[in-house]
């Protein structure tokens, strides 16, 4: 959907840009359609372009999950909306969980890549590691593994 | 209020950099801070507020506005949103211009190479555990099954599958 917008619609970067900035876009810390906007806002704008994007982007979202809030306070009381919302964040898992599967084929061919996200797994989910520990103990390893692989 | 404040930010500030891979990678710790570190609210505050930034447009991170918002009030509000943006927007666009600049250089493939396999760590633990919080009992754990074989085998909108789940459990 953002591509369609991007790409097609709005005409910011051509289907070659979109790619090439998803991947760190994906992969740098943040959502990624917030780093996509700071990136597309910077290529058209510099600095003040990529606040200005970040900014459009986050107004409508902020005002109407504080309403959304706004309305839960008042209606909080009502057994039915704490079932509703359980239901919603259980979805959200499920969502989350489609979302992983679709990440797996990364690792295909890629034995030392998929220890390492595995090992993260272990860490986070199996141990209950804290999850800076678990980073800095894998992150030099990944960048070694990352480093040898070559082009 | 302003060493409320100030946690809010120091927390939000440093979930911002951990993020990789998106808002999934740093919910469950999102929780264990504002759950049981701090003790801003339950549990199931917490799974309510995840649901309706989970409903509602914009990145899934606009949990952490509502967040701020019940701890903080409006400055609240304001501190966890401009924090858990903040950091990774600055990070962000400090590689986006080195981007284009190094596009030769080996670093890039090696940046990209080595977050790759964190991201897929990070979005598996993040399901696993998210799903942990809010599978509890039999109904929410079918619609968690469910929802994830929606999304994984047809291109439904997030909101119909979260609608959906919503009125499966309230009905259920």
């Amino acid at each position: 959907m953002a591509r369609r917008m991007i790409v097609e619609r709005k005409r910011w970067l051509t289907e070659e840009e979109f790619v090439e900035l998803l991947g760190p876009g994906q992969f740098l810390p943040g959502a990624t359609v917030v780093n996509l906007s700071i990136a597309i806002g910077a290529r058209l704008g510099g600095a003040r372009g990529a606040i200005v994007s970040l900014c459009a982007l986050l107004a409508a979202p902020t005002v109407i999950v504080l309403l959304i809030g706004a309305l839960y306070g008042e209606i909080s009381d009502d057994p039915r909306l704490g079932r509703f919302l359980a239901g919603v964040a259980a979805a959200a898992a499920g969502l989350f969980i489609a979302l992983a599967i679709k990440l797996l084929p990364i690792l295909r061919g890629r034995p030392a890549s998929a220890a390492i996200a595995a090992l993260c797994v272990v860490g986070l989910v199996a141990l209950r590691a804290p999850m800076l520990t678990t980073l800095l103990a894998l992150g030099p390893v990944s960048i070694l593994v990352a480093w040898r692989a070559g082009p | 209020m302003t060493p409320t404040l100030v946690a809010l930010a120091l927390i939000f500030g440093q979930l911002s950099l951990l993020a990789i891979g998106g808002p999934v990678a740093i919910l469950p710790e999102m929780q264990r801070q504002v759950v049981d570190v701090q003790n801003w609210m339950t549990t199931s505050q917490f799974v309510a507020m995840f649901a309706m930034a989970q409903a509602s447009p914009g990145p899934n991170m606009m949990v952490v506005t509502l967040i701020g918002w019940h701890v903080g009030g409006w400055a609240g509000a304001a501190v966890a949103t401009l924090c858990v943006f903040g950091p990774s927007s600055l990070l962000a666009a400090m590689v986006f211009r080195a981007w284009d600049r190094f596009r030769t250089r080996p670093w890039r493939r090696v940046l990209q190479g080595a977050l790759a396999p964190l991201t897929v760590g990070l979005s598996v633990s993040g399901a696993a555990l998210v799903t942990q919080a809010t599978a509890k009992g039999w109904l929410l754990a079918v619609i968690v099954a469910a929802a994830a074989a929606a999304m994984t085998h047809a291109r439904l909108p997030p909101v119909v599958v979260l609608a959906a789940g919503g009125i499966v459990a309230l009905l259920g």
